[in-house]
């Protein structure tokens, strides 16, 4: 620790330099601090407590208990979002996790076109989703959108992708899975190159295949890296709804709607921040769940080391 | 922090008077506005608003458009929760029970002068409805409109239909679609007969329904809706059945935004949309099309529809005198038959039908009137307390209806019983 | 030598990359060609800059650009400088209340700003800066990823250059500024380019807080622009879709050794 070894070199003056290393890092940290505490942690402790009054919208709001609670436990709407947040997030993970690692063994070889492929793989991760939610609703269109195209060309008829809530989440899960995949693929790449080549050389003298090797080497050594994305595809699902402006507005009947899209429905469109507030209570409790899942079973070691 | 803000808000402050410097004695008015139809539209406001401030040098408006009719909305009242409320901006006309409880705007007869009573008679009574309340009228008619019903003339023809007569009845309309659907040789449909949308305005559409039927759907205080009467449920259940029943429109749920182009493709022969979209259909289209009244079932009608103009509460007298002002140019008979040509929305004035310019217009392209004539069967548009909650709810039955989620009468009981929970508090 | 099994992969490798370029592609398409050939794939279609023209004439887009340059480079700035002197202390400082206070700063790392819309807005509207461009910037000003990022290369300097530098007279910011800041370069390159490239593509709390042309950066003007409602003229859309990416698109597609190095710099913990 250097801290510690500035600290011990002059024992004499040490208490003093103690406190001027104190009030050192406090300075430091003094911008960011005032930063975090009036844009995360007192806009967390805000929505607990508005969370608990009414909205007052004539007369001065006052405190209700878990009314709000108890009214979002009865909101159908909310439940759907919730089933909704579910169903996207169970899908969109595994599914860009499987192809993060199908893409990134296959980049990480000696393969024709190598980065031609890692492009075309990273490119849609750099693209605004508001750009993206264009180009596939346009994609998406019944008729005469390119999918529809398609399958007219291989004698299918025409569907009504978005407006049919039973195709509609497959179609934005599918989307966000070619959006989400090439990032994730990155983790994958940089794991994949601290496996020592050794490792590789060992095996194929001992006569190992190369699904054997992945199998029972390279997965894993990659399993670190595989926690690690899903708890980032995890939060993320929590906060990907941009698309929903531009695609649904979270129809047909809230089939596409997702909690934090239906917090800004509720907040922005309708104006009734205090229930906007207890919607988000819910939506940090999941959240708060996730993080701690990952304190106790990932990464105490990197925090307290 | 506050050091911080401080030195934000001082530069902030400096940019601004940077700007502002050349006018300091004008009087500086923000609007927001939505665009909900085809066509470069807010090129025609900003030439308009330029136009206006030529003639008025001492009033600087900044038109600011702000996408939709529920975005511009929510920006006016985001800015207006923020402290920086526009002084004016053209809004839902039914949006006015919303804005009345949130205490933001002003009724408009105070501001105008001695001959201002003469002014607010001047406009069709149709579309003053939504926007007076009691002895006092709160919002002025800009891009008004009734629903209509676009056909493609050429494939009437092609059906063996007669292109002059269109549908005047539901049972037409449904019997004449069937004879507009078009399959290829695998029996995939390449032309529906008929397509209403039920994204973003199908609580608009459903009123349309319910009135042919002779249903209204709200009172006039805005606090009852009438979801689940019978009628109403016939409504739904007709609009259903065009596509589950008849098979003469495509299931699920049909886009607001994309149904013009499905019309000018081909794609339908006939279309429920508003007027405000005729002009952009009549440049783009490469057929002959009509329009025509909507269908009746028990009688015609048509909710009225569209954005009226609202003055600020928080607005200085000064600002307040000068957007109505800026208000009476806009709808001034030659404004507004040049915004009715350029849009196809209704020229809120009858004079403006008697200006040289409309007349001309009308002459070559009289589907320009359909919806003006409409306008003696028109009902005003729904419009109650917490209007942007109670459209949602609506939309998302009638969207769990003809995607067949629910039946009519399931999804219009639940629209009632969640829709009874809002408004409660208003009675 | 290869096998069939390799050449097997080697071609759903770029069956799957052909796919995934598919969507871009086809948004090429339809912005470099006249509106008819939108949903018409003809090789013989003429190419056109016009819908480019029209979407450029109907829409403010250069002021659209100036306030995404303007948004990217306050966030840039504001985080660096912050995030540098918080992982300093972190790094190299041993302080009462130290781990509680890091675990503090962690605490935005699951729960971000993009969250706590609801509250930030209230926030915002207090210190009067809604409709403004700080109001887009100063939630994500302190970033808890860059302290953290910065805090862990901060750690690896070695004790020997801290020392050579006090020796000489260096005080703690001079020690900050001329052995750690140089020190981070290749940290500071892939946060920055992350960081760019979110708060480029950024869009639902810009869309919260801005209500005019004047602040309003570019995702922000491309959904209000391309509001379906507006009956959706595709080619010119898709234009203007091109318009929004193009800027990080083509830095990407330039410095894409860079991209990926920063991403992936930026992702090991």
């Amino acid at each position: 620790m250097v801290a510690a070894a500035m600290i011990s070199a002059r024992p004499k003056t040490a208490k003093r330099l103690r406190w001027a290393a104190n009030a050192n890092a406090w300075l430091l940290l003094l911008p960011a601090l005032v930063l975090l505490a009036t844009f995360t942690h007192y806009p967390i402790l805000a929505t607990l407590y508005h969370s608990f009054f009414s909205l007052g919208r004539s007369g001065p709001a006052t405190f209700v208990g878990i009314e709000n609670y108890q009214a979002m436990l009865e909101d159908d709407v909310f439940w759907q979002v919730l089933r909704n947040n579910l169903v996207f997030a169970l899908a969109t993970v595994p599914a860009s996790i499987a192809l993060a690692l199908l893409m990134a063994v296959w980049v990480d070889r000696k393969i024709t076109g190598r980065s031609f492929l890692r492009l075309a793989f990273f490119t849609p991760t750099v693209l605004p989703m508001i750009a993206v939610a264009n180009i596939w609703l346009f994609f998406y269109t019944p008729d005469y959108g390119l999918l529809d195209q398609i399958l007219r060309f291989f004698g299918f008829s025409g569907h009504n992708w978005l407006g049919d809530p039973g195709t509609v989440m497959t179609c934005l899960i599918v989307m966000v899975v070619w959006k989400e995949a090439g990032f994730f693929m990155i983790f994958y790449l940089a794991a994949l190159q601290t496996i020592p080549p050794e490792l590789k050389e060992a095996a194929s003298v001992e006569g190992a295949g190369r699904w054997y090797f992945f199998r029972r080497v390279t997965l894993p050594l990659l399993m670190p890296t595989t926690l690690f994305i899903s708890i980032n595809a995890l939060i993320n699902s929590f906060k990907l709804v941009d698309q929903l402006v531009i695609m649904t507005k979270g129809g047909p009947n809230n089939a596409s709607s997702l909690l934090l899209y239906y917090i800004y429905e509720v907040a922005f469109n309708f104006w009734d921040t205090t229930y906007a507030a207890t919607l988000t209570v819910t939506l940090i409790a999941i959240l708060a769940v996730i993080a701690i899942t990952k304190f106790v079973y990932l990464d105490r070691r990197i925090h307290y080391q | 922090m506050k050091f911080y803000t401080k030195a934000l808000l001082a530069a902030g402050m400096i940019t601004a008077a940077g700007w502002g410097s050349g006018t300091a004695h004008a009087v500086d008015l923000t609007m927001y506005y939505p665009v909900a139809v085809g066509g470069p539209l807010t090129n025609v406001v900003d030439d308009m608003v330029q136009r206006f401030q030529k003639e008025n040098p001492d009033i600087k408006v900044q038109a600011v458009y702000a996408g939709n009719y529920t975005d511009t909305m929510t920006k006016a009242m985001t800015a207006m929760k923020g402290g920086q409320p526009p002084q004016l901006s053209v809004l839902f006309s039914t949006d006015l029970f919303t804005l009345m409880d949130e205490n933001a705007i002003v009724p408009i007869d105070d501001l105008v002068g001695a001959d201002g009573k003469g002014w607010l008679d001047s406009f069709y009574p149709a579309f003053m409805e939504n926007g007076r309340i009691g002895e006092k009228t709160w919002s002025i008619p800009f891009q008004r409109s009734t629903i209509v019903l676009y056909y493609n003339k050429d494939a009437f023809k092609e059906a063996g239909l007669d292109p002059e007569k269109p549908p005047a009845t539901w049972a037409e309309m449904a019997e004449m679609s069937k004879k507009l659907v078009k399959k290829d040789a695998s029996g995939n449909v390449t032309r529906w007969g008929v397509e209403i949308p039920s994204t973003g305005y199908g609580y608009w559409m459903l009123q349309a329904l319910a009135i042919e039927n002779d249903q209204r759907l709200m009172n006039e205080t805005g606090n009852k809706v009438s979801f689940n009467e019978k009628k109403t449920v016939e409504a739904l259940q007709y609009w259903v059945d065009l596509s589950r029943k008849d098979q003469v429109m495509p299931t699920g749920a049909i886009e607001w935004g994309t149904l013009r182009t499905d019309f000018l493709e081909g794609k339908t022969a006939m279309m429920w949309h508003t007027t405000g979209n005729l002009t952009a259909v009549k440049d783009a289209a490469k057929f002959n099309f009509g329009v025509a009244m909507l269908p009746a079932k028990e009688r015609r009608g048509s909710p009225t529809g569209g954005g009226n103009f609202y003055v600020f509460k928080s607005a200085t007298p000064e600002q307040q005198k000068a957007a109505v002002t800026f208000i009476r140019w806009m709808t001034s008979p030659e404004r507004a038959a040049e915004w009715s040509i350029k849009s196809g929305y209704v020229a809120v004035t009858p004079k403006a039908y008697e200006t040289e310019a409309m007349k001309t217009y009308v002459q070559g392209f009289p589907q320009a009137v359909v919806a003006r004539d409409q306008l003696q069967y028109a009902v005003p548009e729904l419009s109650v307390h917490e209007n942007g909650r109670i459209y949602k709810i609506v939309n998302d039955a009638v969207q769990a209806a003809v995607t067949g989620a629910q039946t009519p009468q399931d999804a219009l009981e639940s629209a009632q019983k969640q829709s009874e929970r809002v408004l409660n508090r208003y009675r | 030598m290869r096998h069939d099994g390799s050449r097997i992969e080697t071609v759903a490798a770029w069956t799957l990359a052909l796919l995934w370029l598919l969507p871009l592609a086809y948004c090429f398409w339809s912005a470099f060609h006249p509106a008819e050939y939108a949903t018409r794939f003809d090789l013989t279609a003429p190419l056109t800059l016009e819908n480019f023209a029209r979407a450029w004439r109907q829409a403010p887009f250069a002021r659209y650009y100036l306030n995404t340059v303007l948004l990217v480079t306050m966030v840039l700035a504001g985080q660096l400088v912050i995030a540098t002197l918080a992982a300093y202390a972190f790094a190299r400082f041993r302080f009462v209340g130290r781990d509680i206070v890091f675990g503090l700063v962690l605490v935005q790392l699951m729960i971000m700003p993009d969250v706590l819309i609801v509250e930030n807005y209230r926030v915002v509207s207090g210190l009067n800066l809604l409709d403004t461009i700080p109001a887009i910037a100063l939630p994500y000003m302190a970033s808890a990823f860059g302290i953290f990022l910065l805090r862990q290369t901060f750690k690896s300097v070695p004790n020997e250059l801290v020392e050579a530098a006090r020796v000489e007279g260096a005080s703690s910011f001079g020690v900050l500024w001329r052995v750690f800041v140089p020190l981070g370069k290749t940290t500071y390159i892939a946060f920055g380019l992350v960081s760019v490239s979110y708060h480029w593509n950024n869009f639902l709390w810009p869309l919260i807080v801005t209500n005019s042309v004047e602040s309003r950066p570019l995702t922000v003007g491309l959904a209000v622009f391309g509001a379906p409602e507006t009956g959706v003229d595709w080619s010119v859309i898709t234009a203007a879709t091109i318009m929004t990416m193009a800027p990080l698109l083509l830095a990407f597609l330039l410095f894409q050794r860079q991209f990926v190095q920063s991403f992936m710099r930026a992702g090991i913990r």
